[in-house]
């Protein structure tokens, strides 16, 4: 909640929901697809390019500097002090988790040193010297590490000091001097030292665990290769719900296949209107569930749900629920001006054969999709009409101009008053004003 | 020698912190009355000028003309602290951008300034033994920044590269981005800690330290709190006994540290205050931003800094978005006036208005219209997102206040499809408020997030599952729901008494009960004046005081842990407060940098936290410097989670 001085009302009321992705007035499912192509154009673009054209220069715009040997003298005396040196040292304090002290006969900290060294010496430059005088730091070798407890202690030493670029480093040469089998086993009750130990293999892109080769669907860019791929990654022992899903990902993409090919033979035959209408202006392949439904709403509405691209069955393959499923339709019904089809998505009808309009979500929410794709104002105001809470419904309908709708509920009311003020909103003389009008005679005698 | 630790728990001692020495200054709207005793703060440009004179001394051991290829997200750094000039000068001849591709270059010498990366050095290996293969001879050179990792230098020794490539090190560990925020630029650090377990920063971390130790210290003291933190200290500890010591004037006394797993709603939220808002919505990139046509009203896009040399900037930036457009108004009314007073003027009152004020109002005209450029095009988008709900649900999450709407609400924003970044922020403020959801919402919402959004966000949600960001509560749990419900009927400190008993079962988050605890939620009933702020929780329009910055002011106001013990033991522990050996008696005398706390959020910090700061520091007469390993919002958080991309 915004809590404020009044007028700041000003600044946040908003409309409702006109984030909502394909019921912008641009067309967001269009640009979509559309930014998705291009893209993929730029891909195949940027690789040619290489080939023949100048890599991109940097371009830097700057003000010239003073000179460098002014700004060395500057920094360094900058940086000496004065006066005596004080006693500042300060306590360790134990850095959880600890592990048992070892007696290893190693000086281990002299060989972390070795690894980690970087001091003020960076800094300052009258300190700067060549650095192959210290060049000591990557020279250690590990070699003499063969037992695996000193390994071991080698290892857990490493954890100790609390430096991720030494743990790798341990890790690394342990890597080369041990079975896979003696490594892992070390590493299970280690987790500080597995951890990067995976982050390493991750990195270097060895070894893939679960979910990392199910990643690797992302690399296949045909795709009858990446759906055989997603095929194959079924068998890996996913937990149930991420094995349904995975599932879905595989039957997804077999069907987006089998409706791409059927739909650009259909659109590039001429055979179908919908597609002269609304050409495709990207394929359905690698999009969600989501999207292959809106589409399917848009391309196959009032397919029998035998067929794999009808509505129905992308709905029951895939376990859409309601309010899904009628946002997402209604957005592609209403996106074709299909007010029919709007109009059928909602009506209900029960034993004695009498109509009624139900929905999963609130008509607020309806009519603000609505609204997005340019319904006219007779469809509005029917959605309007529906709204429960009269509030709502008036505000609604005076951000829609639903002038019968006001007037109407006013007249319920039977706020006099408020058609008062209606009626000089309106223009003079109008269907509306007239209808004002009315009622106030009316409801004078 | 002798030291002492403070840490909770220790003998009761005098609380004789700055807050009952310090008298309080009132900051009325837009005044950023700053305090006449208020300290200066450190001069940083030193640390650009120390990393570019390495930077120099690195490109000198490679003498004569070369080739230098950058790495994508080093090249606005570098912008920062040289240019092209500096660059020629030292023989440098064509600049590129590191792309992954193979060079075109025809230099005898090629250096690249990379981040020590596999990824990246793999390519360089892949150039090198291209350039083998055609029986071409260069000499190569790698300066790593801001250090070397032995897994670089490994793979170049496993690609039977390692004598051909020189490698090096560019200690640049800290960008000053403005006077109190200093930037380590390593976005990274995040996921590679805090996700990944990857430690390889910790050290990072205690050289940045150390460097700020040596330059503006001695410190005399030390808090934090948080696992990184605590190593990060140690590291920094080590590195200060192995060096030598420099006794000088200090010109920073306290330092503060804490790990961004310590307070992750913060950064999940919106951010309303101006410059945390413009971060969100333009993205700030190195303290400039892109601005576009939108907000330039011309065809064309123009890059701005934004940092206090910007005096308009400078006095919106920590305001609350709703107070910005009446500032800006009253500014440009009173451009307007200094203008007029050129009617009536005779020459020579012309001349001196042309040569001493017109520059001047110019400046100011070209800013003002932009800022007002950005924040009607602020405006614009966040009416369009429709944010007055979001910001509803957002608050009510914090609140704890009907969880069902919020779920409902959550979940239409999902089925609308709506921006995928925004629903997965959304639900991870609800785990997090929630410490977790249960079974059956969990499921259900990740099943629509992967019908809406792909199925390949199975990664996402496994790597949030990990970080605790996004998670299920587990059947032991149910004794939190049952206390959140208590929680709901009975006062808040039987509340409190049952949440910490409930706490200690497993590792959560404790919103509700850290809430409770430090007051970070004020009552919703009471009315919260934006414009005379009374605490920092006007950052986030009165709903909520950031955890971060509350528990920064806490220890402070305590001097130490003292008292906040079921705090910390809800945070998960690893706090600390220490303070410097047996001189420590020089800890009391009030110098100046005493009152000047730098404070390192290890895993990024918003610019929302850093206005709350700014606002702490002028109530109590402190100066707060911050240090990050990046500026974060609640998109790069999340966005660093995503695997979903080849």
């Amino acid at each position: 909640m915004i809590r404020g001085k009044p007028d700041e009302d000003e600044y946040w009321n908003s409309s409702k929901f006109k984030a909502f992705t394909f019921d912008d007035e641009d067309d967001d499912f269009t640009r979509l697809k559309e930014s998705k192509r291009a893209v993929n154009s730029i891909r195949s673009l940027v690789e040619e390019e290489d080939e023949e054209d100048d890599v991109e220069k940097v371009s830097w715009s700057g003000e010239p500097v003073g000179s460098i040997s002014w700004s060395v003298k500057e920094t360094a005396s900058s940086i000496r002090s004065t006066g005596e040196v004080r006693d500042q040292s300060f306590p360790k304090i134990n850095t959880a988790p600890s592990l048992p002290k070892n007696s290893s006969g190693y000086s281990l900290s002299s060989l972390f040193k070795a690894f980690g060294e970087t001091s003020i010496r960076n800094y300052a430059p009258e300190l700067r010297k060549p650095k192959s005088e210290y060049k000591v730091r990557y020279v250690y070798s590990l070699e003499k590490f063969r037992s695996l407890q000193d390994k071991l202690l080698l290892l857990d030493e490493a954890v100790n000091a609390h430096d991720g670029n030494v743990i790798t480093a341990v890790l690394i040469y342990l890597k080369k001097s041990l079975s896979k089998e003696n490594l892992f086993r070390e590493l299970i009750t280690r987790e500080i030292a597995l951890r990067h130990y995976i982050h390493f293999l991750k990195e270097i892109e060895e070894q893939k665990l679960l979910l990392m080769q199910y990643r690797d669907h992302l690399n296949i860019r045909d795709e009858n290769k990446r759906r055989d791929f997603l095929k194959s990654c079924l068998s890996l022992p996913f937990s149930p719900d991420d094995a349904t899903h995975v599932q879905d990902h595989y039957t997804l993409l077999e069907r987006q296949i089998i409706i791409e090919a059927n739909d650009k033979q259909v659109e590039s035959s001429g055979q179908a209107d919908i597609f002269k209408k609304y050409p495709r202006k990207a394929s359905i392949l690698n999009m969600p569930i989501i999207t292959t439904l809106y589409y399917s709403c848009f391309y196959h509405y009032g397919e029998s749900d035998g067929t794999y691209s009808s509505p129905a069955n992308i709905r029951k393959t895939f376990r859409i629920s309601d309010k899904q499923f009628l946002l997402t339709c209604l957005g592609a019904r209403a996106k074709l001006k299909a007010w029919f089809d709007v109009d059928a998505l909602f009506t209900t009808k029960n034993w004695l054969g009498y109509t009624k309009k139900r929905s999963p979500i609130g008509f607020h929410r309806i009519v603000d999709i609505l609204q997005k794709n340019n319904a006219p104002v007779q469809v509005l105001q029917e959605y309007v009409n529906l709204v429960e809470d009269a509030e709502q419904k008036i505000s609604l309908a005076q951000k829609y101009k639903c002038h019968d709708v006001i007037i109407n509920t006013y007249r319920d009311l039977k706020d006099r008053q408020q058609l008062i003020v209606y009626r000089g909103k309106v223009e003079r003389g109008s269907s509306e004003y007239r209808k004002i009008e009315e009622i106030l005679s009316n409801s004078v005698r | 020698m002798q030291h002492s630790i403070r840490t909770s728990g220790n003998k009761p001692r005098e609380v004789k912190g700055w807050a009952g020495v310090l008298l309080c200054s009132t900051s009325g709207p837009m005044a950023h009355s700053v305090r006449r005793d208020a300290p200066e703060l450190p001069d940083f440009s030193l640390l650009k000028r120390l990393a570019r004179d390495q930077l120099i001394y690195l490109l000198e051991q490679l003498p004569g003309r070369k080739d230098l290829f950058i790495e994508a997200d080093l090249m606005s750094p570098l912008d920062r602290i040289a240019n092209v000039t500096t660059l020629k000068q030292h023989d440098v001849d064509k600049l590129y951008k590191v792309e992954y591709k193979p060079i075109v270059s025809t230099s005898d010498q090629l250096c690249f300034l990379i981040r020590p990366r596999i990824k990246t050095v793999k390519w360089i290996c892949d150039v090198v033994n291209a350039d083998k293969a055609f029986g071409r001879f260069r000499k190569y050179k790698i300066i790593f920044s801001p250090q070397k990792f032995y897994a670089c230098e490994n793979l170049l020794e496993e690609q039977g590269i390692f004598g051909d490539v020189t490698t090096d090190e560019w200690s640049f560990y800290l960008l000053p981005l403005d006077d109190d925020i200093i930037s380590l630029e390593l976005p990274e650090f995040f996921r590679d800690n805090f996700l990944e377990g990857d430690q390889r920063w910790v050290r990072t971390a205690g050289s940045a330290l150390h460097l700020l130790h040596s330059v503006y210290g001695p410190f005399s003291k030390l808090y934090g709190i948080g696992r990184c933190s605590k190593m990060a200290y140690e590291s920094w500890r080590e590195q200060v006994e192995e060096g030598e010591q420099r006794a000088r004037q200090a010109e920073i006394g306290n330092v503060f540290l804490i790990d961004r797993d310590v307070d992750l709603v913060t950064p999940l939220c919106s951010q309303v205050v101006y410059e945390g808002l413009v971060d969100d919505i333009f993205r700030i990139k190195c303290g400039c931003v892109e601005f576009g046509p939108d907000v330039t009203s011309s065809d064309k896009s123009i890059k701005v800094m934004l940092n206090s040399q910007d005096k308009v900037f400078n006095e919106i930036r920590n305001e609350h978005f709703s107070q910005v457009f009446g500032f800006l108004s009253q500014k440009a009314r009173n451009l307007q006036t200094a203008y007029d007073k050129r009617s009536g003027m005779d020459i020579k009152q012309m001349k001196t208005f042309v040569s001493e004020e017109l520059k001047g109002l110019k400046q100011e005209h070209r800013l003002l219209s932009l800022h007002i450029g950005a924040s009607e095009s602020m405006m614009k988008r966040k009416t369009k997102q429709d944010f007055q709900e979001l910001l509803k649900t957002e608050h009510s999450l914090l609140e704890g206040f009907e969880i069902r709407e919020c779920i409902s609400y959550i979940e239409e924003h999902i089925n609308r499809q709506v921006s995928m970044v925004e629903s997965m922020r959304l639900l991870c403020l609800l785990s997090l408020t929630e410490n977790g959801l249960l079974p059956k919402d969990y499921r259900s919402l990740k099943a629509q997030f992967l019908q809406s959004y792909g199925i390949d966000h199975l990664l996402t949600f496994s790597n949030l599952k990990q970080l605790g960001l996004l998670v299920e509560q587990q059947p032991g749990e149910t004794l939190t729901v049952m206390e959140s419900r208590v929680g709901k009927l009975v006062n808040d400190k039987t509340a409190g008494k049952l949440t910490d008993a409930f706490s200690s079962l497993a590792k959560k988050s404790n919103f509700r009960a850290l809430g409770r605890r430090l007051n970070l939620v004020p009552k919703s009933d009471e009315e919260y004046d934006l414009r005379v702020p009374r605490d920092m929780a006007y950052i986030f329009s009165g709903a909520y005081i950031p955890l971060s910055c509350k528990l920064i002011e806490q220890v402070l106001e305590r001097d130490g842990w003292t008292g906040l013990e079921e705090v910390t033991r809800m945070l998960n522990g690893h706090e600390f407060a220490v303070t410097a050996g047996s001189n420590g008696s020089d800890a009391r005398v009030k110098t100046d940098s005493q009152r000047i706390i730098l404070v390192m959020f290890l895993g990024g910090c918003t610019f929302s936290e850093i206005s709350a700061l700014r606002f702490l520091g002028r109530e109590k007469g402190l100066k707060f410097i911050v240090v990050t390993t990046a500026i974060t919002n609640s998109a790069r958080l999340l966005e660093s989670m995503l695997d979903n991309h080849a």
